[in-house]
């Protein structure tokens, strides 16, 4: 016994040095930068800054922007994903290819391309005009960023909810259906309680990634509208002030450490990580 | 026999161009037990999903009380079903998974809870109410299912292998307890299963299929003791199928001996399959016997001895309370009233195909 533990010990050693050089220490230093300032003093500064205006503003936006685009993907990715799980498995892999495939391509690409689609003078407007329908103008506002973060993050809200749908036993729809309820009664019933892991999971994996984005909000949204993974990044990049991006992001880190501890309670049996 | 409830006209049903049920036409009765016995893909859960309204047939009706219901969606039927690996609702309890058809029927509160109380009585598995269905072991969530189905107060009850999942001792714990609720409730069992001993302890009829047909139709008795072919004497217990022709009325010629029976009407010299079960097989001393052979296998399987014994050429199974061990000379005499004589099969499709089990 303890040759094979100190042997797991061994195996396990690559991913101990691993996290600790890239996520503990890095982690550290955010927590000395965030709660000091240029002196090395301790201070509570970089993160009561969040309630200045422009930060709050940002925050805000960046919050209201993730949800609205969580709750889009939602409405789509359901009913998606249902008729996924209910496909046989010849045509279910086919569609799920579809969907991941472009997973599989650049994420900035894939950003820039919506950026040269959505263009005054992009792909889209050209073909609007070719047939006398009013041009699209929503480059460099929110709207296009809500699309980029919809298009960019679908996939993560398909795949969860079509994990916990096709774990139904049909038998399970069938038993409802038997006692009398009909196909409305036995979704809300029975489908979609049985199904709130996967949207738990779904959830937070899109919600997160929306919240932290700053180049979505680049490419899409111009230099105009700043999110919080904006504010986080000038700060760092052009002001040079890691003391105050460090800061910030200690805030963004509790919204998705409150996030996952709730997906951790509802999603017992990680089926969110079945990615 | 009490009035039909069910009757199924022409069913066909085929899945991806295989025909799974060919022209079946079965009628059940009110109150009765009936089993539907076959080994897998002899298109018995297939006519149970049809009862249930899950699977509709390409042709034919299912005519339920004088009503066409064939086209009837399965929350509309007056039918309930137990199904295999029970389908408990897991996030709710066992009071919520009960209630869940009265709750849709909108039933008031009191009747529920009643309702809730007899049923848990009735599966002894009183004061469970608050439990969850995965806390419930395999045999408990069984009765659950069953539970969930009754207090709909259905006319019949479909039971997909409800046991199928359980241990021996359970299983025939259950056996008992099916028997008593369907006494207790006054309804017709319709119950699907697989394996022979359950068909047999627990029908009032049962209904032999292989490969979309049915094969015979009787009571236990009648389908061990008289099985109309092949196919159903080899899967209704142990069994000596052996190649014979009939003589005349009331003798039978078997491995060239001529063998006393009571069957007549066959003909003159015709050939036949005859059917003689294990325990039929009368073991006497050489000289006693019709024929006589050589004892070649011995087993002691607690009730009886399982002996193989070879004579005329064909393995014999025979099953006795006698012992003679392996090398022993021995007669065998058989009564003429354990001859069971059958047709030969006039088609394929009556064929006795390799049993899975």
């Amino acid at each position: 016994m303890k040759n094979s533990k100190s042997s797991q010990r061994l195996l396990s050693s690559p991913y101990i040095a691993w996290a600790v050089i890239f996520i503990i220490v890095p982690l550290c230093m955010v927590f000395y930068y965030g709660l000091t300032d240029k002196t090395g003093a301790f201070t509570f500064e970089n993160i009561a800054a969040i309630m200045s205006a422009e930060h709050a503003k940002a925050l805000w936006l960046s919050l209201g922007l993730s949800l609205i685009s969580t709750v889009i993907c939602f409405f789509i990715a359901y009913p998606l994903a249902m008729i996924l799980a209910n496909m046989n498995v010849n045509q279910h892999s086919f569609i799920v290819l579809i969907f991941i495939l472009p997973m599989w391509m650049n994420f900035l690409l894939r950003t820039l391309a919506w950026q040269t689609l959505l263009e005054k003078t992009g792909v889209i407007n050209n073909v609007l005009s070719f047939l006398h329908l009013p041009s699209l103008n929503i480059i460099n506002t929110p709207y296009a960023i809500v699309l980029g973060m919809v298009y960019n993050f679908l996939p993560f809200m398909v795949l969860p909810l079509y994990n916990s749908l096709v774990k139904i036993d049909p038998n399970v729809i069938n038993a409802a259906k038997d006692l009398g309820a009909n196909n409305v009664q036995t979704f809300f019933k029975i489908t979609f309680p049985l199904s709130i892991p996967g949207i738990i999971s779904g959830i937070t994996m899109v919600f997160i990634p929306a919240l932290t984005t700053f180049v979505i909000s680049n490419l899409l949204g111009g230099s105009k509208i700043l999110l919080i993974g904006n504010v986080i990044e000038e700060s760092f990049t052009q002001a040079g002030n890691w003391h105050l991006g460090s800061g910030l992001s200690i805030v963004l880190m509790i919204f998705i450490i409150v996030n996952m501890v709730a997906s951790a309670i509802f999603d017992k049996d990680g089926e969110g990580s079945a990615l | 026999m009490n009035k039909e409830l069910i009757n199924l006209i022409d069913i066909s049903k085929a899945f991806d161009g295989e025909m799974v049920l060919d022209e079946l036409n079965l009628n059940i009765h009110e109150n009765e037990f009936l089993t539907l016995l076959g080994p897998s893909g002899c298109g018995k859960t297939t006519t149970l999903r049809i009862l249930g309204g899950f699977v509709t047939p390409d042709k034919g009706r299912v005519v339920f009380d004088g009503q066409d219901i064939t086209g009837m969606p399965p929350n509309k039927r007056q039918l309930n079903t137990v199904f295999q690996k029970y389908a408990l609702f897991t996030h709710m309890n066992i009071a919520e998974n009960i209630a869940f058809g009265l709750k849709i029927k909108n039933k008031s509160k009191n009747y529920i809870d009643d309702k809730i109380k007899y049923a848990l009585k009735l599966v002894n598995l009183e004061g469970y109410e608050k439990r969850m269905p995965d806390s419930l072991s395999g045999g408990q969530q069984q009765r659950i299912a069953i539970a969930r189905a009754i207090v709909n107060e259905p006319k019949v009850l479909l039971l997909d292998e409800p046991l199928g999942a359980l241990d021996l001792k359970l299983r025939q714990d259950m056996q008992y307890e099916l028997i008593r609720l369907k006494n207790e409730l006054g309804i017709t069992f319709i119950y699907v299963t697989h394996d022979q001993e359950e068909a047999l302890s627990m029908s009032d009829t049962i209904v032999v299929m292989n490969q979309g047909y049915i094969q015979q139709i009787g009571t236990p008795e009648t389908i061990y003791n008289e099985p109309e072919n092949a196919f159903v004497a080899d899967f209704i217990g142990d069994s000596n199928i052996i190649d014979a022709i009939m003589l005349e009325d009331k003798l039978v010629s078997i491995l060239g001996a001529k063998f006393a029976c009571v069957d007549t009407g066959f003909g003159h010299n015709k050939p036949v399959d005859v059917v003689i079960r294990p325990e039929d097989v009368e073991l006497t001393k050489p000289e006693d016997g019709t024929i006589s052979g050589t004892v070649t296998h011995l087993i002691f399987k607690g009730v009886h001895y399982e002996m193989e014994v070879t004579a005329n050429g064909f393995e014999w199974l025979v099953h006795s309370t006698g012992m003679f061990p392996v090398g022993t000379q021995v007669g065998i005499k058989i009564d003429p009233f354990n001859i069971q004589i059958m047709n030969k099969p006039a088609s394929e499709d009556e064929e006795a195909v390799g049993v899975e089990e």
